[in-house]
């Protein structure tokens, strides 16, 4: 552990910044801010998967009170069709330009009225017609257009003499593993209130980056980024959801440009279901081959996942298969089937989330095989350096996580058979799974302000969705400039504030705080200099290594107890325990909450949630919270969390980044606690009361025998 | 959503007089059924008679032993009501089992059992449902019905019940008693809802115009051992998969009466009264038992895709009867 | 009868009368939020389904977002901004911020207000689905179990279940029930 120089408010529980402001109704996230002469717009979106927009009549809607008018392909102002992501241009972005219909749920039109009741009765008043055509819905990894998935983040492994370490295996599992559609659903629906004055555009954007924003809307107004600010104040919940300029920003920018007036867009529940984004669904086959003494020899992990012709994407499943384990042989093919679907974005833990399902149920079933304890046939594999790579690991300590997540759960007392344990008519299970989420650091430009007064304002354009970034960033100053943390004024979620990496790919805290402990070090040479305010502003963008020589990655244990009514189907998860490597922990009780909710996101991933779409129309079946099920207060018990003592050496403060640890590993140890308890494996998720019930004329009758 | 009327009743008549006069009127109770299918434009009501203030309000004893519930009485008060918790155990828990506290603090008595289906189909516009354009054909048929009906439907309509409370009421013989201009009037809950033939749309035998007064426990089912037992894809705040509500009096080792109705099954609570014939008079055996559940869903008629909730209401009858029998000693 | 589709309405809120005219389709949530520049209450879909918009109406909780603004007239309602008072935080709301009861914050007003309303619930005796049906003379003791169920009709996606069921436990025990 690296000596901290200064107040020691880096690993002190502390409570959020903005709590109170929370817990009063104070805080003000993007369609509670106030506005004088706002105008209330209303999507009507497509209901086909694919086809083009014959006709919309708007009569009908215009003449009715307090419209203003409506926007749709004929009349939207034009938008920049070069304006895009990371990939390049982002189809999704170029709402309301043309006739085309990409997937269930587009934007057609916007309806514009003085109040919002008058605008969603105008909405149901627009009559659209179209020509339908034929879609395409249909993953699987022999779909015919599935080509290679994109390889910017890194090539497939290959390495070893696969074919020849699976014939010489003792055990050999090749299984089939399907994750749904999921859906982000942060509580916080897709809002955004826009407004223009003197060629400059303003909005109150609920977003995960408000500079990655501004560059999208600059670009697709073709204005200099510098016109464009964007405010997110507090964003209630992300999770990879709102981390792209979201569609909610899009119309109302046209329509505050439109209407010359600030026009706020708070989507409906069911319009973030069909319009936002999505965990896309995946299909994955696991060949693992082992030794009888329970020595993995080849691990092949193939998975597809479904995207939008409208842009790149990669869901990045086989990650783990190129980091968990060693082996002669690994060899990973991720393929991308381009589909008439709402185009996917990243959702906690992207990649790892289905993918380490896939290989962590795998692994459990390796183990069953070989009648081997699955904790055990894990630690006669771990890798001394990066098994692909080859690299050395930064740090790893995930043998530690599932040592002291084993004592902690109590693992040494398992029976490893099966359907062992009853309890009345439940039965109990128990099950394990680990993984791994890259880590890293972005550019971010953070600047410090030496007050008057002896405090100082920090201000960088991090987002907080809910992550605790004010408060952590709050003590990274303070222990940056040897201040306490009543003295560290933070201002954050704005784009005016300057470049900076959002709130995602657990890379926000990483990033700012490295821009964050920069500046202070330069502003604490120069305090010298009397002058207040004096102000240093730092680019990170010149200092990071993008080549780093080591693997940089956090680790989790995950452990899991599940009682099963076979009589019923229902599973319920009775423990649930992590045990997390994610560098040095900036607010334990901050990062506690984190992966605990990120487990939790896991535990209703494993047990609940799925988009079920109509294949006939593409449409989804459960579009809102009564049928797309997240885990509720009954359904969650006390969770355990810890973390093992771990230092970042990347990271100039030791710090990694939590935000999707947590959720990665969760569903397969339950999935591998639900065989456990029954004897049966579950290979597509949600793990569904259907899947489970038993046919079973078990009435005991005691008193009767 | 459309523009509506509002208006307040003070007395019954008001409020017959205020629907009557108006085609497109409809009481309003709680709402959280009627305000959220306004909101998705399924109901268009042009006028909203709220009936929250009319004297229906509260539980009182019947001579027989049994309970009168005004048709205005929230769910909460229902379920917490200590008569109803102690002569109707399963009605409480069958209550309680349903939404969320927030909701069973708004919901009627009355608007439960009126409360519309939760199929898809039926909120969205853009598809066909019988139920909301008579005619227009059934899109879960051949569509998403994973959740759809098994027992009593057709093939104008798969959609089931929503409500956990009905069931229990089936189960314990209660009676709805409603007004209309032309007087007073009593339907069992047994034929409280139509079955669903070509017009899935027409759900009840009400009259028209009439509005719901209250429900009536008879005595005969007060102090039965009852249970309601409900299985959902989540521990709580989510519809019935599968429900059962099952009351049951052995005495002397012998079935002297038993009810049991299910939910989730079909477009009513199913009342399984071939079942309960098998077993009064019987030893509720195991084996009795598990041919009673065989019984209740002898008819079933599965679609393609739920298969399952014939195997699950079967197990959740034959579990839910082994407790109450005290055959299964596991629960 | 009248044919307006905008009524005159009272409105009790947070001990403050306000006269409004509101359009009959707005709902109690819109009030308080546009009208009333309240916008404690959340929208998080408006369908009854997540609990964010949780009030109390007369004490008891209730969704705004089904309540009908005309409905509620007269009636007494009390937001997360009602909750403190004079600015010393109800002790529900001190146990949510030190246990760090949320994270987004966004259901965290309708998650306080339903706990207010489920203590008092629970302090009236109320059973829940999972109270025993056996003894109905008994008051329900509150436990995990009792709190979960009972406070399900909050959806929360951050994952802040366990602190909130804890803070709603600790308040219960400090504050011999009153929120």
């Amino acid at each position: 552990m690296s000596a901290n120089p200064a107040s020691g408010a880096v690993g002190a529980p502390r409570p959020r910044t903005e709590g109170r402001l929370k817990v009063t109704g104070a805080a003000h996230y993007a369609a509670d801010v106030p506005m004088p002469d706002l105008a209330h717009g209303w999507m009507v979106t497509g209901t086909v998967s694919r086809g083009r927009i014959r006709d919309i009549d708007a009569s009908a809607a215009l003449g009715m009170p307090g419209v203003l008018g409506v926007l749709d392909h004929r009349n939207a102002p034009r938008l920049n069709p070069e304006a895009g992501n990371y990939f390049g241009p982002d189809g999704s972005l170029r709402l309301l330009q043309d006739e085309a219909i990409p997937y269930a749920g587009w934007p057609l039109a916007l309806v514009v009225a003085e109040t919002p009741e008058q605008a969603s009765a105008a909405a149901a008043a627009l009559r659209v017609t179209c020509d339908v055509e034929p879609h395409d819905l249909d993953l699987r990894l022999e779909h015919p257009a599935a080509r290679p998935a994109s390889t910017a983040f890194g090539p497939e492994a290959d390495i070893g003499d696969l074919d020849a370490e699976l014939a010489a295996s003792a055990v050999v599992v090749e299984e089939r593993y399907r994750t749904p559609e999921e859906s982000h659903s942060a509580m916080e629906p897709h809002a955004a209130t826009v407004w223009w004055d003197s060629g400059h555009v303003y909005a109150e954007d609920s977003n995960q980056g408000a500079f990655s924003v501004s560059e999208v809307l600059a670009a697709l107004w073709s204005i200099d980024r510098e016109r464009v600010h964007v405010r997110s104040e507090h964003v209630g919940g992300g999770f990879g959801g709102k981390g792209a300029c979201g569609p909610q920003v899009v119309l109302a920018s046209m329509a505050g440009r439109w209407f010359g007036r600030p026009v706020r867009i708070a989507m409906t529940r069911a319009q973030v279901f069909e319009t936002t984004s999505s965990r896309p669904r995946t299909d994955q086959v696991v060949t693992i081959g082992a030794d009888a003494d329970g020595r993995l020899r080849a691990i092949h992990h193939r998975a597809a996942y479904g995207l939008s012709p409208l842009s790149e994407y990669i869901e990045a499943c086989t990650e783990q298969a190129k980091i968990l384990y060693s082996a002669p042989a690994i060899r990973t093919r991720l393929t991308a089937v381009p589909l008439d679907i709402l185009p996917p974005a990243s959702m906690r833990g992207p990649g790892a989330t289905p993918g380490s399902f896939a290989l962590e149920s795998a692994i459990d079933e390796v183990a069953e095989r070989l009648d081997l304890d699955p904790l055990e046939l894990r630690l006669r594999n771990q890798p001394a350096v990066t098994p692909v790579s080859g690299k050395p690991f930064s740090t790893r300590r995930l043998v530690s996580c599932m040592g002291e997540g084993a004592r902690r759960f109590g693992w040494a007392a398992r029976d490893r058979r099966p359907r062992r344990r009853r309890e009345g008519p439940l039965l109990v299970g128990s099950g394990m799974a680990t993984t791994s989420f890259s880590a890293g650091v972005f550019p971010s430009k953070a600047s410090i302000t030496a007050e008057t007064d002896g405090t100082f304002t920090v201000s960088i354009g991090a987002s907080d969705i809910g992550t605790g970034a004010r408060t952590a960033l709050t003590a990274v100053a303070a222990d940056a400039l040897g201040a306490g943390t009543e003295r560290i004024r933070i201002r954050i979620g704005d784009s005016d504030l300057g470049m900076a990496w959002g709130a995602g790919g657990s890379r926000g805290t990483t990033s700012w705080s490295f821009a964050i402990t920069e500046a202070a070090k330069e502003l604490r040479e120069n305090l010298d200099d009397p002058v207040r305010p004096m102000t240093v502003t730092v680019d990170t963008s010149t200092r990071i290594d993008f080549q780093p020589a080591t693997e940089r990655q956090t680790y989790s244990a995950v452990f899991a107890e599940v009682t099963v009514d076979p009589a019923t189907g229902e599973v319920r998860v009775r423990r649930l325990l992590g045990m997390f490597a994610v560098g040095r922990v900036i607010n334990p009780l901050l990062a506690r909450s984190q992966v605990v909710g990120g487990m939790i996101m896991g535990l209703s991933m494993a047990l609940h949630e799925e988009s079920v779409r109509d294949p006939r129309t593409g449409r989804l079946a459960n579009g809102d919270f009564a049928g797309y099920h997240i885990a509720a207060h009954a359904d969650v018990p006390d969770i355990e969390a810890g973390f093992v003592p771990d230092y970042e050496p990347q990271d100039p403060s030791g710090f990694n980044g939590l935000g999707e640890i947590g959720t990665a590993g969760t569903a397969a140890a339950i999935a591998n606690a639900v065989w456990h308890a029954t004897g049966t494996r579950q290979r597509t998720l949600p793990i569904r009361l259907d899947r489970v019930l038993e046919q079973t004329t078990a009435v005991a009758s005691p008193s009767l025998r | 959503m459309r523009e509506f009327a509002y208006q307040r009743a003070a007395q019954v008549q008001d409020a017959l007089t205020a629907v009557a006069g108006d085609a497109g009127a409809r009481y309003l109770g709680g709402g959280t059924n009627l305000v959220d299918l306004m909101k998705c434009g399924v109901e268009e009501p042009t006028r909203l008679v709220d009936v929250r203030q009319l004297p229906l309000d509260g539980v009182r004893d019947t001579p027989d032993g049994g309970l009168v519930i005004g048709a205005t009485t929230t769910n909460s008060d229902v379920a917490a009501h200590p008569e109803v918790r102690r002569r109707f155990p399963a009605l409480t828990q069958a209550v309680l089992a349903g939404a969320s506290g927030q909701l069973r603090n708004m919901a009627t008595v009355g608007g439960n059992l009126v409360q519309r289906t939760r199929c898809g189909y039926f909120a969205d516009l853009s598809q066909p449902c019988n139920k909301r354009v008579p005619g227009s054909g059934c899109a879960a048929l051949g569509g998403v019905h994973h959740n759809h009906a098994v027992l009593g439907h057709s093939e104008h309509c798969v959609a089931t019940h929503p409500s956990d409370m009905a069931v229990a009421l089936a189960a314990l013989d209660a009676v709805v008693r409603y007004e209309t201009l032309d007087g007073a009037g009593e339907i069992p809950l047994s034929r409280f809802y139509l079955p669903v033939g070509d017009r899935p749309d027409r759900e009840t035998a009400l009259p028209p115009g009439a509005l719901i007064t209250a429900v009536v426990l008879p005595g005969s089912a007060a102090g039965l051992r009852s249970r309601y037992r409900k299985v959902r894809e989540r521990a709580s705040y989510a519809f019935a998969t599968v429900s059962v509500a099952a009351a049951l009096d052995i005495r002397d080792g012998v079935v002297r009466d038993v009810r049991i109705a299910l939910g989730g099954v079909a477009s009513r609570p199913w009342r399984a009264s071939s079942a309960e014939a098998l077993l009064r008079g019987a030893q509720p055996t195991a084996d009795r038992l598990r041919t009673c559940a065989e019984e209740a869903l002898s008819e079933a008629d599965p679609l393609r895709d739920n298969g399952y909730k014939v195997t699950l209401a079967r197990n959740l009858i034959a579990a839910t009867l082994g407790e109450l029998s005290g055959t299964d000693q596991n629960r | 009868m009248t044919d307006h589709t905008r009524s005159e309405i009272s409105l009790r809120v947070n001990e403050m009368t306000h006269r409004l005219s509101v359009d009959n389709r707005r709902t109690l949530l819109d009030a308080l939020r546009e009208d009333l520049g309240l916008t404690g209450p959340k929208k998080g879909c408006d369908h009854g389904q997540c609990g964010a918009c949780t009030v109390l109406c007369d004490g008891r909780r209730v969704v705004s977002c089904l309540t009908l603004a005309v409905a509620a007239d007269t009636t007494s309602v009390t937001t997360v901004e009602g909750l403190a008072t004079e600015g010393e935080l109800r002790p529900i709301q001190e146990a949510f911020l030190r246990l760090d009861g949320f994270q987004c914050g966004f259901c965290t007003p309708g998650q306080l207000c339903s706990a207010v309303g489920m203590l008092a619930e629970h302090a009236a005796g109320w059973p829940s689905a999972v109270t025993a049906v056996d003894a109905p003379d008994q008051a329900p003791e509150l436990d995990e179990t009792e709190v979960r169920e009972r406070m399900s009709g909050n959806l929360c996606r951050c994952g802040a279940y366990p602190p909130i069921v804890r803070a709603v436990l600790e308040t219960a025990a400090r504050e011999g029930g009153a929120a």
